[in-house]
């Protein structure tokens, strides 16, 4: 690659960068109003929802089910009670058991 | 809240990086990148999605300036994640905030931010942030040097460690939680329609679906509230 790439770098991660800095900094110190620190607490809910829903179905291009088992081996552990390490070598050995056997 | 607490909170966030990471490098060699520019992006960038996007596009000889804007739209969702994160924090110096702030990333955050305490403590996010930064890296790099993917059936089934560890973070905190629980409903049902209406892309409608679900679930329970 040539030189426009390492300006390339630079720039993506100058516009990566400035969202994840500017709140942490700018907002240092500062009260927020109730209602909008109300919605900021609810983000990661929404957040963890959204990251999960349509993605977790497409990990294998072309193969929903496969996305699906995936997706009910995670909640099945999940709401049994497991911690997050558990969920996710189990959701791995489960989908690996079917690859091999599918 | 030690940094090695963190440390150890951030294992599945390193381990779902791993295949993802690998894959990354492999892919950034087949479209012609050096080993020290596929890694030097995974030092400087640390954003998945966009990393990959990006390779796409070079490999179709899309105009940098345009990758850059690409890369500025899909990350802007940190935004959120950042000024929500903000509120969690224990309040420190700017310029330590200002470097930890460089390692929220999805998966960071989602571990951060689901943490039963009340206040996190910045050795803890530094830990978390660590670990997580180093298998990212470090597995770029070995992507692109061994020039190989690991066998197929065991890549196919750890695509679903990131995705797992997002439920394993969920679940936890939805169980007798009916807020949580439509938050997170909210974010799955918005970001699903807008993905199969192509409406938006996904940097936007991750960005969209969070911020509808948290407003519209204050909303009604602003509205319980006055109710009672």
């Amino acid at each position: 690659m040539e030189k426009w790439y390492w300006w390339m770098l630079l720039g993506m991660a100058v516009v990566t960068y400035i969202p994840r800095a500017f709140p942490l900094t700018f907002l240092e110190g500062r009260e927020l109003p109730l209602l909008v620190s109300g919605v900021l607490r609810n983000i990661p809910y929404a957040v963890l929802g959204a990251l999960i829903f349509p993605a977790i179905l497409f990990v294998q291009e072309g193969n929903m089910l496969f996305g699906l088992i995936g997706a009910l081996a995670a909640f099945a552990l999940a709401f049994a009670g497991a911690n997050v390490i558990v969920v996710v070598m189990g959701s791995i050995a489960v989908l690996a058991i079917y690859s091999l056997i599918g | 809240m030690t940094f090695m607490n963190g440390i150890r909170a951030g294992i599945s966030i390193a381990i779902g990086y791993f295949p993802i990471a690998l894959t990354f490098g492999l892919l950034a060699k087949t479209t012609g990148l050096s080993m020290w520019e596929a890694t030097a992006m995974s030092i400087f960038v640390f954003a998945g999605a966009a990393q990959y996007i990006s390779l796409t596009l070079i490999s179709k000889g899309v105009d940098p300036i345009l990758i850059v804007l690409n890369t500025f739209v899909v990350n802007i969702r940190h935004f959120l994640m950042t000024a929500s994160l903000n509120e969690k924090m224990q309040p420190d110096a700017r310029w330590k905030k200002a470097i930890y702030a460089f390692g929220v990333t999805d998966e960071t955050f989602s571990v951060l931010a689901t943490n039963k305490s009340d206040t996190i403590r910045t050795p803890f996010a530094a830990g978390v942030i660590l670990i997580s930064y180093g298998s990212w890296v470090v597995f770029t790099a070995v992507g692109h040097v061994i020039g190989a993917n690991l066998p197929e059936f065991l890549q196919a089934a750890m695509s679903i460690a990131l995705y797992a560890m997002f439920v394993g973070l969920l679940v936890p905190s939805m169980k007798g939680n009916r807020k949580v629980m439509l938050l997170a409903l909210f974010g799955a049902v918005i970001h699903s329609s807008l993905y199969w209406s192509g409406l938006l892309s996904t940097g936007w409608a991750i960005l969209v679906a969070t911020l509808g679900s948290a407003i519209l679930v204050e909303m009604i329970y602003a509205k319980k509230g006055s109710a009672s």
